[in-house]
């Protein structure tokens, strides 16, 4: 039974998924891809000069495929196209079924086969879910959250603070 | 008002189950209990609440700990509410006598709902922790719960 107690928001570490120039200002991101409000940030972020680095955070009874498409994203992840499936989805977000994230590994060039089978495992799974919990240890409540210089901004509010820190960038 | 504090026994107070029976003092003991108080069903942080404590369910049980939601909504709302979010977290009703079993463990708010407060009660029916959340909009992480059940 591993901790789930309270911990600071680790650093960015080799298994993360990290974009973005090194010297920029680090923005740490736990987000969920059927949550409207992470799609809608996810944008803003694209917009910026910023070093992200994505976490997931899926809430299945909130959104009944955010395990899916997370999953989906590390699959594709381990044919080094990661941030390739997260644009897909974050684009097109209303479209998560199955036969949609087939389509979208067919169009990112995917080894299919592999894909499906990847997105299913245990170890694609594990992956997902010990970005949660390390955001449950640092105390993330709500979708999407941002931690950046030392703070962190939830849902909505976390727009706003990126705003702020495109000024000092 | 003031919220009871870790160390002190849990007070008298009955609830309601979903299924109309009681849940009362007596059915904290022997077991790890946590009492998850929030303002109403269907409000928007109460449902991000339920859902985020939903994820790791799995969690508080291997912990040994069963966690309960408690408003002053009647058992027909909470079940529609539960069901709605597509939780299986049990619900109790403080609907009648209003808000009693709130102002017992002192998380009445003035304007007749509860505060977002946990709880999380020892085998002994003593509280081993509790908290109140700053502003009812304010969400505590489920890492809270987590700290209080490791100590």
């Amino acid at each position: 039974m591993s901790d789930l107690g309270s911990a600071p928001v680790p650093p960015p570490g080799p298994t993360d998924h990290v974009r973005g120039p090194g010297d920029a200002t680090l923005v740490i991101e736990y987000a969920d891809f059927e949550c409207p409000y992470c799609a809608a940030l996810s944008a803003r972020l694209a917009a910026l000069r910023l070093r992200r680095v994505f976490r997931h955070f899926p809430v299945k009874s909130s959104h009944p495929r955010a395990w899916a498409a997370a999953c989906a994203a590390e699959a594709a992840a381990l044919q080094g196209c990661f941030w390739e499936m997260h644009d897909s989805l974050f684009a097109d977000p209303a479209r998560l079924e199955d036969p949609h994230l087939w389509e979208r590994a067919a169009v990112l060039g995917l080894d299919l086969e592999r894909f499906d089978a990847e997105r299913r495992s245990e170890a694609v799974r594990a992956r997902v879910k010990a970005d949660f919990r390390s955001g449950i240890r640092a105390g993330v409540v709500t979708t999407p959250c941002v931690f950046a210089g030392g703070a962190s901004y939830a849902g909505r509010a976390a727009i706003a603070a990126l705003d702020a820190l495109d000024g000092e960038g | 008002m003031s919220v009871i504090a870790a160390g002190e026994p849990a007070p008298q107070f009955t609830l309601k189950q979903e299924d109309g029976e009681p849940f009362a003092r007596a059915d904290l003991e022997d077991r790890t209990t946590v009492l998850v108080f929030y303002p109403f069903a269907f409000s928007p942080v109460c449902t991000d609440q339920l859902n985020l404590y939903e994820e790791v369910l799995d969690e508080f049980a291997a912990r040994g700990a069963t966690l309960y939601g408690v408003s002053c909504d009647s058992s027909w709302s909470q079940t529609a509410f539960r069901e709605q979010l597509g939780v299986s977290i049990a619900q109790l009703s403080d609907f009648e006598p209003k808000g009693a079993a709130c102002r017992a463990f002192g998380v009445l708010h003035e304007g007749g709902f509860p505060q977002r407060a946990l709880f999380v009660i020892g085998p002994d029916a003593r509280v081993r922790w509790s908290y109140q959340a700053p502003s009812p909009g304010d969400l505590p992480g489920a890492n809270l719960i987590f700290d209080a059940l490791a100590d």
